[in-house]
C-alpha cells in the first residue's frame, strides 16, 4: 500500500522535453509498460501458436497413420489398427457425427428458442430469474453424469418411445426397430439435444433481451399479439444470435465424447433406422477404442481427431462469417 | 364486460370477444385427462407417450377453443404461448429427473469412508472402495492446469481490450472464437500426439496441459467482456493524473473488474473439472493413490465416474459408486458456480448505470 501511494504520485519531474513527450503520448516507451505490452501481447501470440501447434501435431501424426492404412482413409467401413495391414476408414464414423448432431439439433433448436422467448417474454416476472438460473447451472452439469444418466435412465424410458416410433412410423424405415436395446443413434441425439440446450437458451437469450424496447412498444401499439411482436421484431431481431447460438450447441454436439460413448453401443456398419443400435461418432470411437490402440492405433484415432477438429473449426468459422456480415447491415444497432 | 361482448356481436366496446383468464388451464387439465384415458385405453406403456398426447391435444384445442372464440390471429398467439409452456416444461422435465437421480442414487454409499478411501484393494464389482484418489487427482490437475490457463486467458483478454488494435489482435479474436469450439477430445489428442513423440507414459500434468488449452478461450471471452465494462473515464483520469498505462491497467482497471475475472475463472474451472476425454487418454486412470501429478498415472473424479460405468459389469456395487461420485462432482461444479456467482454480485463494478 505504502510503496504504491508514494510511486503512485509522479515527484515534480523536470519538463518532459519535446521528443519524449511524443514517445509517451504515443505510449509503451517506459520500460514498464514495454514489458507488460510484451507480456499481454506474448501470450496472445502463444493462443495462436497453440492453435498452430494442433494443427500441426495431429496432421503430421495423422499422416503416418494414413500411408500406412490398406484401405481407404475415407471411404472404408472398418476399424481394424491392430492387425497386419491395417485397414480403417472414418465413413461410419462421420455419418453417425452428423446424424446424432443433426437429430440434437432438430430436437434442442426450437425448444431452446421457445425457452429463452420463454425467460425474456412469457414467463411471470417472478419466475423468469429462477428459470433462467437453474438453466444456467444445467450448462456447468458435466458431459460424464449426463452420459450416466443416459446409459441408465433414459436409455430404458426409450423402450415405449421407440415400439411407439415403430408401430406409426416404422414404414419410413428411419423409423423401424428390431427390439434391440434402444442404444440408438436416435437416443444419442436426444441426449445431445438435452445437453446443447442450455447453451443455446442461454445465448438466444441475451440476445432477446437486447431487442430494442421500441421495435416491441411499437409492434403492440399497432395492435400486434405478442406472438406477432416476437415473430416480427425480436425474432429478426435476434436471429445472427440464434444462429450463432445453435452453432455453439452444434459444435458442442459433434464433439461431445463420454455421452455417446456410455450411451451408444457401437459398430461399425451404417444403420439406415435410428432406432437400431450401432454407428458411431469420431469422439466416441477414439474414447472407446483408445484403451485396447497400440501406438500405430492411437495415430489412427488422431488422424479421426483430426477430421473432427476440421469439421468442428469449419462450422465455428462460419458461425463468426453469419454473424458478421449479420451485424453489418443489421438496423438492429440504433 | 368481456362476456356481454361474446354474446352481444356489435362492437359497443373497443375490446375483441375474449376468452376467460382460466381458459389455458381448463384445457390444460382436460387434454392431460384426455390424453390419460387415451393412452390407457389403447394401452400405451410408456409415460413420454402419455405426455406427448396431452401436448398435442393441449396445442390443439388451445388453437380450435381460440379460433372459433376470439378469431385467427389471436388463436396463433395462444397456441405460441403454449408451445413455449410445453418446450419449458418439455425441457424441464429431464433436467429434473437428472438432478433427482443423481441425488437419490448418490447419497446410497456417499460417506466419509467414501471420500477418504481409494479404490486401491477393492475389485470394481465388488462394494467399497471410495474416491480419494480421484479427488487428489481432479484438485492437482484442474489446479496445475488453472495455474498455466488463468494467466495467460487474463494477459490475453488484456491486450485484446487494452492494446489490440490492427492485425494481430483481429487473428487472435478469431482463433479465440474458434478455439472455444474445439472438442475436449481433440485438444487431448493435441498433448497425446507430444506425448507419442517424446515417447512418453501418461501422467497427471499432461492431462493439466489439455484442460489448460481449454480453460484459456473460456477465460479470454469472459475477461474481456468484464475489461470492456470498466468506464473509460477511470483510465482517462488515470493516465492524466500521469500514471504509466501498465500502473494504470494493473491498479485501475483490474481492481474495478477483478470480480468478474474472477467468477469467469471460477466458471472455466467448473467446466474443465467435468472434463473427462482428456484425462482418458492422458492421465489413464489408477486406483491407487498417487499424488505426484508428474510422474505415473492418476485418477480424477469425471474418469472414475466413466471407469466405474465401463468396468461394472452390471455391477449395482460400481453403479453405486459412479452415482456418489457424479454428486460430489455436481456439488463441486454447482458450489464453484455458486460462489463466483456470489462474487460477481459483490464486487460487480460500478459503472453508475
Amino acid at each position: 500500500m505504502d510503496i504504491s501511494t508514494t510511486t503512485d504520485v509522479p515527484p515534480p519531474t523536470p519538463q518532459p522535453t519535446v521528443a519524449q513527450r511524443k514517445r509517451n503520448a504515443r505510449g509503451a516507451t517506459r520500460p514498464g509498460d514495454r514489458i507488460f505490452l510484451g507480456l499481454t501481447r506474448g501470450s496472445g501470440i502463444l493462443l495462436l501458436v497453440i492453435m498452430a501447434a494442433i494443427a500441426a501435431f495431429l496432421t503430421y501424426r495423422a499422416i503416418l497413420a494414413i500411408n500406412k492404412d490398406h484401405g481407404n482413409f475415407l471411404t472404408t467401413f472398418e476399424w481394424n489398427t491392430n492387425i497386419l495391414p491395417p485397414t480403417f476408414g472414418i465413413a461410419v464414423l462421420a455419418f453417425g457425427t452428423i446424424v446424432s448432431s443433426v437429430i440434437a439439433m432438430v430436437i434442442a433448436v426450437p425448444i431452446a428458442v421457445a425457452i429463452a422467448l420463454f425467460i425474456t417474454h412469457y414467463a411471470p416476472r417472478r419466475m423468469s430469474g429462477p428459470v433462467a438460473y437453474v438453466i444456467d447451472l444445467l450448462a456447468a452439469v458435466p458431459s460424464i453424469v449426463y452420459g450416466l444418466w443416459g446409459a441408465l435412465v433414459l436409455v430404458p424410458h426409450m423402450n415405449g418411445l421407440f415400439g411407439w416410433l415403430n408401430d406409426f412410423f416404422g414404414w419410413t424405415g428411419l423409423f423401424s426397430w428390431d427390439e434391440g436395446a434402444p442404444r440408438s443413434m436416435l437416443t444419442v441425439g436426444i441426449l445431445l439435444a438435452i445437453m446443447i440446450l442450455p447453451i443455446i437458451t442461454n445465448v438466444s437469450r441475451e440476445v432477446f433481451r437486447q431487442v430494442p424496447q421500441m421495435h416491441e412498444e411499437a409492434a403492440l401499439a399497432l395492435g400486434a399479439t405478442r406472438w406477432e411482436v416476437i415473430r416480427m421484431s425480436v425474432l429478426p431481431f435476434g436471429r445472427s444470435g440464434v444462429i450463432s447460438a445453435s452453432m455453439l450447441g452444434l459444435g458442442r454436439a459433434l464433439g461431445e465424447t463420454m455421452a455417446v460413448a456410455t450411451v451408444l453401443s457401437p459398430s461399425f456398419d451404417i444403420q439406415a433406422s435410428l432406432l437400431n443400435p450401432g454407428g458411431g461418432t469420431f469422439a466416441q470411437n477414439i474414447a472407446s477404442k483408445f484403451s485396447e490402440a497400440n501406438e500405430f492405433g492411437r495415430d489412427a484415432l488422431i488422424a479421426s481427431g483430426l477430421i473432427l477438429f476440421v469439421i468442428t473449426l469449419l462450422v465455428n468459422g462460419a458461425a463468426r462469417l453469419i454473424i458478421a456480415r449479420r451485424a453489418e447491415y443489421s438496423g438492429a444497432n440504433a | 364486460m368481456s362476456t356481454a361482448a361474446v354474446t352481444d356481436k356489435r362492437p359497443s366496446t373497443l375490446r375483441a370477444a375474449s376468452l376467460p383468464k382460466w381458459t389455458p388451464w381448463a384445457i390444460a387439465a382436460g387434454s392431460v385427462a384426455l390424453g390419460i384415458g387415451i393412452s390407457a385405453a389403447a394401452g400405451l406403456s410408456s409415460k413420454i407417450q402419455w405426455g406427448l398426447i396431452a401436448a398435442v391435444l393441449f396445442v390443439l384445442g388451445t388453437y380450435g377453443i381460440a379460433a372459433r372464440v376470439e378469431g385467427r390471429r389471436q388463436a396463433k398467439d395462444r397456441v405460441a404461448t403454449s408451445f413455449v409452456w410445453v418446450a419449458f416444461v418439455v425441457a424441464v422435465i429431464p433436467l429434473v429427473s437428472l438432478i433427482w437421480v443423481t441425488i437419490a442414487r448418490g447419497v446410497k454409499v456417499l460417506d466419509v469412508y467414501f471420500l477418504t478411501h481409494s479404490m486401491g484393494v477393492v475389485a470394481d464389482t465388488e462394494p467399497g472402495g471410495g474416491i480419494y484418489h480421484a479427488i487428489i487427482g481432479s484438485l492437482e490437475q484442474v489446479g496445475l492446469a488453472t495455474a498455466i490457463g488463468a494467466p495467460i486467458g487474463v494477459l490475453t483478454a488484456i491486450y485484446l481490450v487494452e492494446y489490440g488494435r490492427g492485425r494481430l489482435a483481429k487473428a487472435v479474436t478469431f482463433f479465440v472464437d474458434v478455439m472455444t469450439g474445439i472438442p475436449s477430445i481433440v485438444a487431448g489428442l493435441f498433448i497425446l500426439s507430444l506425448m507419442l513423440i517424446f515417447e512418453m507414459q501418461p501422467f497427471g500434468f499432461a492431462g493439466s496441459l489439455a484442460l489448460a488449452i481449454l480453460m484459456m478461450p473460456v477465460v479470454v471471452r469472459s475477461t474481456e467482456e468484464m475489461l470492456k465494462l470498466v468506464p473509460n473515464e477511470l483510465r482517462e483520469a488515470s493516465l492524466a493524473l500521469g500514471v504509466p498505462k501498465w500502473r494504470t491497467i494493473l491498479k485501475v482497471v483490474l481492481p474495478t473488474s477483478i470480480g468478474g475475472i474472477t467468477t469467469g475463472i471460477m466458471l472455466a474451472v467448473a467446466r474443465i473439472a467435468g472434463e473427462t476425454a482428456p484425462v482418458l487418454l492422458l492421465v489413464f486412470g489408477n486406483p491407487f493413490i498417487n499424488n505426484n501429478p508428474f510422474e505415473g498415472a492418476q485418477a480424477s473424479l469425471p474418469l472414475y465416474i466413466y471407469q466405474q460405468f465401463a468396468n461394472s459389469a452390471g455391477s449395482g456395487a460400481a453403479y453405486d459408486r459412479a452415482w456418489a461420485a457424479s454428486l460430489t462432482l455436481i456439488a463441486f461444479v454447482m458450489i464453484l458456480n455458486l460462489v463466483a456467482r456470489g462474487i460477481a454480485r459483490w464486487k460487480a463494478p460500478k459503472t453508475g448505470r
